[in-house]
């Protein structure tokens, strides 16, 4: 990692599995990604995709935003923080959640690793070191950033486990959805969680940055034999839509960050209902959250099925095909090439976002510089749209 | 902490006993509501208190001069047949110039004009003003209260919330802006342009002498963290014109036994409405039970049960101390601990074996209220040391001497002296083990000017610095008015939006105190309007 160079003269800084990432990309397709630069697509996303889906895939993740948290009060800190309760987190486990501002409103979501009694880890996509910090005003809690002392690699699809198995992680297949373990390679010491932002089976690799390319070179040579591969984050969006998973500033923008009245959402509205615990006791945002429930949601992000084969990307939503009343828009579409449905995550208003219900989405056709509107009816689905049982199932199948 | 005997129950716990808890209390048992108040001390009071600071001495230990509590408070509460005697009322200021001379402020500077004696000053003439000067005074001081009236209607109401659709905020902003247009054109355009100017530029295109100008913009600073030249200084003026309009009193009042008098008779009337009155009696925290405040409970460990609780302590501690950041919102908990309410004025008393002797000041203009403030220059100097964590070299003050109205306080024929000393940052950079004695010096250096020979007759001197206050006041910062009377820090966002109603994020808490709209002095009115929005929730 060459990051001695002042900040200001280089803008974008070098994960620590950069010049592998280099040598494999064929594109030089890079983009910035949380101050860092990564690879958008190695070769083309349709083969990045498939190997996520049927093979093993390497992710580099470094820049997913890490902080800290430790202290005797480091339980009832995050438990304030977050909406879900977290004195259930059990050490060497991991948690999904999300927190709020005061009105309720979602400012990001993330993971959440308890590595001790008193010691946490949360990845987020976001830059969140002053809400953190004034979360923690009261108590006995030190937080710190440690995005750039630790290295993270993603290796995700269904010969994940065997790949590691093969590059001598011994007793990898016991590890269960959500659970970490300590391992090493050869010198290298790895700590492992089972999760992913595929949906799929798959394990998420942290270690210090100078272990990145030995362990990279490990596991390609290792995975070699079982279609290993390297993916950009396009591949992983269409992995991502198929598991339900929500992207910040695509389907959500920060409510820290939300300029306009009414553009932020609270997690009742991002149908992540299940991760608010109103009996924990208080969490920043609950009260609002209560008087929320009292008064019914008034739109909520919902999976769309929709008619035909051409993504509904940023289609407007209509309660029929006269396009006269609107309903909601579409904040994540493809087409997708496991399912072969065409679906999308989108926002509808009350009521029609309940299950079972039609839409009508506008979809617009670039036809070689023509463009063509096409009203296409959508029905509204249950999330995720892709859960394979592999991806919870301890052992893993050997492939 | 002992265990789990709920003693007893109550409508109300009143957390302090200053006298804004105390009104409250007061007001709430009169209403109706059965009524515990619980004071830390040993006697109601809080800052403002009597007490002995040398042997058979006694002051005010905080403000000393009442002008801002309101006259129908006063009455509704009937505090002259609980006691409350006044040793003077209709007090005048004066400024003390140097080389034995002085300006004299007539009581309530009701359209007369300002007279000066033995001096030459720019703006001044041997016995007064300047024509020019006396003619703008004149212009100035009842342009001044229009404007101040202006606001007074905001005084006694709960503040409105913005950006809400209830009727009853938009007819309070509607009445707000009602008063504002009702002063016509020329006067509103002119408390437009002059509203979020700072009180040295208005002061200094108005007149021409500095003796008048140091003497007016002290009031615009006096016990806040403002030097004349900080923003936003004219609105800090106008509001304590305000706030002595609204009160409708008799000006500068001394009550007979120092502040502690008031609040004595303040608690006699809780007490005759009803309330019970425990002193000695610190809370350590606020109960909560299903995301309502249910109680507090003592440091003795005794848990006291209530249907709401209302808090006259300042926000920083009723939320972040005596609540605590856990069952509150990091957004309003981040507004909280930002609220600026650090203190800068100090409180020097003085055990003088005889009369002080200021230079050209008789006997006569003892009986009133002085001022150390002889140019805005002097102010804007004592602040910049503030600013470093540094006190002033030459202070400025506000000075009484209470036992030439009211002998009583010290041993026949000696007096006590009492002056407001600015300023003297919180947190003292030296830090004040050392600096106390160094600043209680200055102070002395600066009184000396203009009473030769005050040194000689000092018995005893006692410096109350905020670090101090806020030790024995038990006030967050040791600010007089719980949180700086500022531009930013007043009406609906005192103290901060989401408390700004006397209500709390939690349900059942209330605020009562000098942190609440419409804010510190000896008011009481905070009091009260808090009171009057628990009587108004139809759930208590």
């Amino acid at each position: 990692m060459n990051n001695a160079v002042p900040h200001f003269k280089q803008p974008l800084l070098k994960t620590p599995f950069h010049e592998r990432a280099r040598a494999l990309s064929q594109h030089d397709s890079f983009i910035p990604w949380a101050g860092y630069t990564t690879v958008d697509v190695f070769t083309t996303m349709e083969q990045e995709y498939f190997a996520i889906r049927n093979a093993t895939t390497l992710y580099d993740l470094t820049p997913m935003v890490k902080y800290r948290v430790s202290g005797p009060d480091a339980l009832p800190y995050l438990n304030r923080l977050v909406t879900r309760d977290v004195a259930k987190l059990k050490p060497d486990r991991v948690a999904y959640g999300v927190w709020c501002n005061d009105a309720g409103q979602l400012i990001d979501d993330g993971t959440l690793f308890r590595l001790g009694q008193d010691e946490y880890r949360i990845c987020t996509a976001e830059r969140q070191i002053d809400w953190l910090l004034d979360s923690a005003i009261g108590f006995d809690v030190e937080i710190g950033e440690v995005t750039e002392q630790i290295a993270a690699l993603a290796v995700q699809g269904p010969t994940s486990c065997a790949v590691l198995k093969a590059v001598g992680l011994q007793g990898i297949d016991k590890l269960k959805p959500f659970e970490i373990g300590y391992f090493t390679l050869a010198t290298h010491r790895l700590t492992v969680s089972r999760t992913g932002f595929t949906g799929d089976l798959g394990y998420e690799l942290w270690m210090e940055p100078q272990s990145a390319e030995a362990v990279w070179d490990a596991l390609m040579e290792a995975g070699s034999s079982r279609g290993i591969r390297a993916i950009g984050s396009q591949a992983l969006n269409v992995a991502r839509i198929e598991a339900g998973f929500l992207l910040p500033n695509v389907d959500f923008v920060s409510a820290e960050h939300t300029i306009r009245t009414g553009r932020d959402r609270s997690p009742l509205e991002l149908g992540l209902a299940w991760l608010v615990d109103f009996k924990k006791g208080h969490f920043t945002g609950r009260r609002a959250l209560v008087n929320e429930m009292a008064h019914g949601l008034r739109r909520q992000l919902v999976g769309l099925d929709i008619a035909g084969n051409k993504p509904a990307h940023n289609a407007l939503l209509y309660t029929d095909d006269s396009g006269k009343r609107e309903i909601g828009s579409v904040t994540s579409a493809i087409w997708s090439p496991t399912c072969k449905r065409n679906i999308a995550l989108a926002i509808v208003d009350a009521p029609h976002y309940h299950a079972g219900s039609t839409v009508w989405a506008e979809i617009y056709l670039n036809r070689e510089l023509v463009w063509e509107r096409r009203m296409s009816r959508a029905q509204v689905v249950e999330r995720p749209f892709f859960a394979p049982e592999r991806r919870r199932a301890t052992p893993p199948a050997e492939f | 902490m002992t265990d789990v005997s709920v003693q007893s129950k109550v409508d109300c716990i009143v957390i302090g006993g200053g006298h804004n808890g105390l009104v409250c209390a007061a007001t709430l048992a009169r209403g109706g509501r059965s009524v515990l108040l619980l004071e830390a001390a040993t006697q109601v009071g809080g800052a403002a208190l009597t007490r002995e600071f040398a042997p058979g001495f006694r002051v005010s230990a905080g403000a000393h001069l009442l002008h801002q509590m309101p006259a129908d408070l006063l009455r509704e509460l009937r505090l002259e047949s609980h006691g409350l005697q006044w040793a003077a009322q209709g007090m005048a200021s004066a400024a003390l110039l140097p080389g034995g001379a002085r300006l004299a402020l007539s009581p309530q500077d009701a359209g007369q004009n300002p007279s000066t004696q033995g001096l030459s000053d720019k703006g001044l003439s041997a016995t007064g003003l300047s024509p020019e000067d006396a003619q703008a005074y004149s212009a100035y001081t009842s342009r001044m209260r229009r404007f101040a009236a202006a606001l007074v209607p905001l005084f006694s109401r709960v503040p409105p919330r913005l950006g809400t659709t209830a009727w009853a905020d938009r007819l309070a902003l509607l009445r707000l802006g009602w008063e504002v247009r009702r002063l016509g054109k020329r006067d509103m355009r002119e408390l437009l342009r002059i509203g979020g100017m700072n009180v040295y530029d208005l002061l200094e295109e108005s007149f021409a002498s500095e003796a008048l100008k140091g003497a007016l913009a002290f009031d615009a600073v006096l016990g806040s963290n403002f030097g004349p030249r900080s923003p936003g200084t004219v609105l800090t003026l106008l509001y304590r014109l305000a706030a002595e309009s609204a009160a409708g009193s008799a000006g500068l009042s001394q009550p007979k036994g120092g502040m502690g008098a008031l609040c004595d008779a303040l608690a006699k009337a809780a007490a005759a409405a009803g309330a019970a009155i425990r002193t000695a009696a610190p809370v350590a925290s606020i109960l909560v039970e299903g995301d309502r405040a249910s109680g507090v409970v003592l440091e003795s460990g005794e848990r006291i049960a209530a249907r709401c609780v209302i808090s006259s302590a300042d926000p920083k501690t009723t939320f972040l101390r005596l609540l605590g950041p856990r069952y509150l919102d990091t957004g309003f908990v981040r507004r909280v601990d930002h609220i600026r309410s650090r203190g800068l004025a100090a409180k020097l008393h003085l055990a003088l074996n005889r009369a002080p002797s200021f230079s050209g000041l008789g006997e006569a203009g003892l009986r009133g209220r002085l001022l150390v403030a002889p140019s805005m220059q002097y102010i804007e100097h004592a602040y910049n040391h503030s600013k470093y964590g540094e006190f002033s070299a030459a202070p400025a003050m506000e000075v009484t001497v209470p036992t030439v109205n009211d002998p009583a306080l010290a041993p026949a024929g000696q007096h006590v002296l009492s002056a407001i000393v600015q300023y003297a940052p919180y947190a003292l950079k030296e830090g004040w083990q050392s600096g106390r004695q160094r600043f209680i010096d200055k102070a002395l250096d600066v009184l000396e000017q203009f009473a030769p020979g005050l040194r000689g007759s000092i018995v005893a001197a006692e410096l109350l610095t905020p670090a101090d206050m806020e030790q024995e006041f038990r006030t967050s910062g040791g600010h007089w008015h719980h949180g700086d009377l500022a531009f930013d820090q007043f009406l609906m966002v005192r103290p901060v939006p989401g408390a700004a109603q006397y209500r709390t994020p939690l349900d059942g808490l209330f605020l009562c105190g000098a942190g609440c709209h419409p804010g510190g002095g000896v008011m009481g009115v905070a009091g009260r309007n808090a009171a009057r929005q628990v009587l108004a929730s139809s759930n208590l």
